[in-house]
């Protein structure tokens, strides 16, 4: 019960919607139909990624040990963990939805919200299957300009977002009591 | 989709083998943290089923291949911005609109700000990173992209 009352905003534009696309299927209403079939095929596509997603992060939580995830990707790792950040997300599966839970996740363990954060852009911008798709619609030199000018951009305003957040005491949302650590 | 499953069976199997009390903690706190957020999934689904419609691809050529590059630009980047699709549309996507006589300035300034940038998705965002640093991701992400499309300009001899 708490469940629904905590996610009442949510679970309610959700319920909306589906009484609404569910009353333009039956009343004809075209915007109505195209937009549940959006949904439903984004449903669909997410379904099948997302269970394996979290049962990773769930892996990743039992497993890794703290300390690991911190002397990589942690204080002090330096510009380094900038290439981890960008390298674990250059295999990221998804976008940028899929990238948000793990990017917390590793937070959680103790990478530094800049790591983080060039973490999503890289999950956003270079995933490898998504750049040789770009490249064959676009050509190479499209791909290789917008790799050379935005890696440098996003390492510094990663780092200097994160630093400033950091510095300011900035807390990510508390999501979930099941983490023994904080 | 196959790579991922198949690695989340072997290592779920491995898991299992080394100590099944820890995987049944894994597996119990991955569906605890997926029903925690399912709800925000749920409105990014509903703002993004709104988003495609409201930005159909006639829509996207009308506004892209203008005479001034610099509004083009601009237009660009606020519809990659509201708008979520999925790079197997995105890309082919481009590549109409590059036909269809957009500059390669546009193009990236529309697939940039379409990767990084998320309006739609702003809901889920915020649960996870909090609304003020979702902003300030947002609006880096933005600034970043512009950067790239204007160089891209260059680069490609579309601006002098």
């Amino acid at each position: 019960m708490s469940y629904l009352r905590q996610n009442r905003l949510a679970l309610g534009l959700a319920a909306g919607f589906l009484l609404f696309v569910g009353a333009s299927r039956l009343g004809g209403f075209a915007p109505g139909r195209d937009m549940g079939g959006h949904f439903v095929s984004f449903l669909r596509d997410m379904l099948r990624v997302l269970p394996a997603v979290f049962i990773l992060i769930g892996l990743f939580d039992v497993w890794v040990k703290r300390q690991t995830v911190e002397k990589h990707l942690g204080h002090g790792a330096g510009l380094v963990s900038y290439l981890w950040a960008l390298l674990l997300a250059g295999t990221a599966v998804g976008g940028l939805h899929v990238a948000f839970p793990i990017a917390y996740a590793l937070h959680v363990k103790g990478a530094r919200l800049g790591v983080v954060l060039a973490y999503l852009a890289g999950a956003a911008i270079c995933r490898v299957p998504m750049t040789l798709f770009e490249a064959s619609f676009l050509g190479w030199r499209f791909t290789v300009v917008r790799f050379a000018v935005s890696l440098p951009l996003v390492v510094l305003t990663s780092a200097l977002l994160g630093a400033w957040f950091e510095r300011r005491g900035y807390r990510l949302p508390a999501l979930e009591d099941a983490h023994g650590a904080p | 989709m196959v790579p991922i499953y198949a690695l989340t069976l072997v290592l779920l199997v491995a898991s299992l083998c080394a100590d099944v009390d820890k995987t049944v903690k894994a597996v119990k706190s991955a569906g605890k943290q997926f029903a925690r957020i399912a709800p925000a999934f749920l409105s990014m689904l509903v703002c993004v089923a709104i988003a495609l419609y409201a930005v159909p691809e006639s829509l996207l050529t009308q506004l892209l291949a203008r005479e001034s590059k610099w509004l083009a630009t601009v237009f660009a980047a606020a519809i990659g911005s509201v708008s979520v699709m999925p790079g197997f549309i995105a890309f082919p996507l481009c590549g109409i609109l590059r036909g269809n006589g957009a500059p390669y300035m546009v193009v990236s300034a529309f697939s940039t700000t379409l990767m990084m940038v998320g309006v739609a998705t702003f809901p889920l965002e915020r649960s996870y990173l909090g609304t003020r640093l979702a902003l300030a991701r947002n609006g880096a992400s933005l600034g970043i992209a512009l950067i790239v499309a204007v160089i891209t300009g260059f680069v490609f001899g579309e601006l002098p």
